[in-house]
């Protein structure tokens, strides 16, 4: 059974010509781009190939550009770097919404004395600017706010606080990673300071990442070490994902119009129908304004992960806004932070779809899901068989 | 991805027994949709005094409607007698084994049953005692300690497993941790530990003394105190209402409630004001 994948959000599948473009260097090129000699040294302009790819999707410089492993360790960077290069501030500002690689980070720095704030939103999930604003003091080092949220797709005015940040000489640093490849950017039109990317969210493999830094911005290394990205992160490259990148970046340039017209056709698709023929279940986060692909819908008085496995039974693939699938018991804190009633929050599916899907698989779950939901409500001690469909 | 037993599986599938039962004769129900999983158990017996029919309704995952399934196909053609001897091991065992973080399901089920039979019978339910410690599910300490006890758990994971405790925001780990290093440790720590004050006595007193004889003081100001955590002899507040913007806050902490908690609790005891926002959960 061939899976219908609606986890991009999670993890995308690598475009066949990125994998064609990393295997030379399993097989031939393996040399190590520091290496004196040629059969190494050319490596090492393949890998500015790549930053310059990187570079151009985002309206950076191929400099600003450093590889990481993934976009936790550029968010890790981002952050830590902020707080060594200035020592005299103890203050970070993010929201109540952010992925762990943020929040557990800023959790962990509050109990090492440093203060945070966490910026709460709206029951759509949209930031509150006013609070925000009053809360950026002398002593904040840096505002961290995502671009685009990784379970409702809400998108986030980071220009505009950027520009807020810059006014007031804070850093200011996005975690990208969902918006990259979705949202046309040009960084070098923003104040935004730094920005973490992922590969695996843009159809090249796991294990590779980016952050861009400024030009003229204060930065210590996260990894310390060897030389390698001018020492700003030692390390051996990984170069066939550094390769990897950069092809993704080219293929998302090409893809963006794609993305923003035929996935976000097939997301509206889904959405409006699920939500049109299913009672009581209700489209989370900011619509108007969200990632073309990703669709976070609550089926009411019903579980997320009873839902998960029954369309996996099928082969779909999603994944729950309910943590019951990811550790914690609790629902999602993005969805809590919203204020999503817990009748709801618990049976939350999050749909987040590729250029790769299809109208039939679409219809596919359209067909399939209805009957799931209907099922598990009638085994459910709080659904009323009088809102029945 | 959860690794459940074919029988889970074929449980959740396939559940026996969904429904209720109008005329039942007796009739549980646990959990509740802030918590993530709920369920109702309904069963009806026979002119033998023998379970004739049972149902159940669960709001939950999995291995939540596949244990409800399984008990009641296991209650089945019992007595009640027979029926009150069942533990959520059984239930557990019948499916082939939960995966650890989901005992709880079968943990319900057992409620459920228990329940069920004592609304029956008429008997009071019993009554949950203790002092709450996991605020997000409910659960108190006396429930942890006998959970620890009886099934001999030996981490926070395997009681976070057993009864959601602390499968929240986490701000009771350390609570948990206390009580579970009571009995693991052995008699031998344990007594060393009774004969100065545990860890947990020593935050049960705080809270007691702050509440009782601090509050109440700084609420007539218009401010409040919380209690934040206890390391060694440092207990970390944080200030709240007008108290956290007054001036003279330090010198409240210090002369009040420091002194306070000192005679109260332990005399080389110091207070720490927290001033962070970070407050997530």
């Amino acid at each position: 059974m061939k899976p219908v994948y609606v986890d991009n959000n999670a993890t995308t599948k690598v475009a066949p010509e990125i994998v064609e473009a990393m295997l030379p260097f399993y097989t031939e090129m393996y040399g190590n781009p520091s290496s004196m000699h040629t059969f190494g040294g050319q490596v090492a302009s393949h890998i500015e190939k790549a930053r310059k790819q990187v570079a151009s999707l985002l309206g950076a410089l191929p400099e600003e550009i450093i590889f990481t492993s993934c976009g936790t360790e550029s968010d890790g960077a981002a952050i830590r770097s902020a707080l060594h290069t200035q020592p005299t501030k103890n203050h970070i500002i993010t929201t109540m919404v952010e992925h762990p690689a943020i929040k557990t980070l800023c959790e962990t720095l509050s109990k090492h004395g440093f203060r945070i704030t966490t910026v709460p939103v709206d029951n759509r999930g949209r930031l509150d600017m006013d609070f925000l604003t009053k809360n950026l003091t002398d002593d904040t080092a840096i505002v961290s706010v995502m671009w685009a949220n990784n379970e409702t797709g809400t998108i986030f005015p980071v220009e505009e606080i950027a520009e807020l940040c810059s006014q007031k000489g804070i850093l200011f640093h996005t975690d990208a990673v969902q918006a990259v490849g979705k949202i046309d950017m040009d960084l070098s039109k923003t104040k935004i300071d730094m920005l973490s990317l992922s590969g695996h969210k843009l159809h090249a493999p796991k294990g590779i990442g980016a952050l861009y830094v400024r030009k003229g911005t204060k930065f210590t290394p996260f990894m310390i070490g060897g030389h390698q990205e001018k020492g700003k992160r030692a390390g051996t490259e990984n170069v066939a994902s550094i390769v990897a990148l950069g092809r993704a970046c080219d293929f998302a340039r090409e893809s963006m119009e794609k993305e923003n017209t035929y996935v976000k056709m097939l997301r509206d698709k889904l959405e409006t129908t699920l939500t049109t023929i299913i009672p009581k279940a209700v489209a989370n986060g900011d619509l108007d304004n969200r990632l073309p692909n990703t669709s976070s819908i609550s089926f009411e008085f019903i579980e997320g992960e009873a839902i998960l496995l029954m369309m996996n039974e099928l082969g779909i693939c999603a994944s729950s806004g309910s943590a019951c699938t990811s550790g914690s018991l609790e629902p999602s804190h993005v969805l809590r932070a919203m204020g999503v009633p817990y009748t709801a929050a618990h049976g939350t599916i999050r749909f987040s779809l590729s250029i790769y899907n299809t109208e039939e698989e679409i219809d596919f779950i359209i067909e399939k899901l209805p009957p799931i939901i209907k099922r598990l409500r009638s085994i459910s001690p709080y659904w009323d068989k009088s809102w029945d469909f | 991805m959860w690794d459940y037993t074919e029988k889970v599986k074929e449980h959740f599938l396939n559940p026996r027994n969904v429904g209720t039962i109008e005329d039942a004769d007796g009739v549980g129900e646990v959990g509740s949709i802030a918590c993530g999983d709920a369920l109702k158990l309904t069963f009806k017996l026979d002119e033998n005094k023998k379970i004739k029919d049972a149902r159940f309704q669960t709001f939950g995952c999995a291995s939540a409607i596949a244990s409800s399934s399984a008990l009641t196909e296991m209650i089945k053609g019992l007595t009640l007698d027979e029926a009150e001897k069942i533990t959520n091991e059984d239930i557990a065992d019948y499916l082939g084994g939960l995966p650890k973080e989901k005992i709880h399901c079968s943990v319900m089920g057992m409620e459920a049953l228990e329940k069920a039979i004592s609304s029956y019978r008429g008997t009071p339910e019993k009554i949950v005692e203790g002092i709450e410690v996991c605020h997000c599910f409910g659960v108190t300490d006396i429930e942890i300690e006998k959970a620890v006890k009886e099934h001999n758990l030996k981490t926070l994971d395997e009681v976070t497993g057993y009864l959601k405790a602390g499968g929240g925001c986490g701000n009771c780990h350390d609570e948990i941790q206390s009580i579970i290093d009571k009995f693991i440790d052995g008699p031998k720590k344990s007594a060393v530990k009774l004969s100065g004050m545990t860890t947990l006595q020593k935050i049960r007193l705080i809270e007691e003394t702050l509440e009782k004889e601090i509050k109440p003081a700084l609420l007539k100001d218009g401010g409040d105190i919380e209690l934040v955590d206890v390391d060694g002899t440092t207990v970390f507040v944080r200030l709240q209402g007008s108290c956290a913007t007054c001036s003279r806050s330090k010198i409240t902490l210090k002369n009040h409630v420091e002194a306070k908690l000192r005679e109260k609790v332990v005399h080389n005891l110091v207070v720490e004001e927290v001033v962070d926002e970070a407050r997530i959960c």
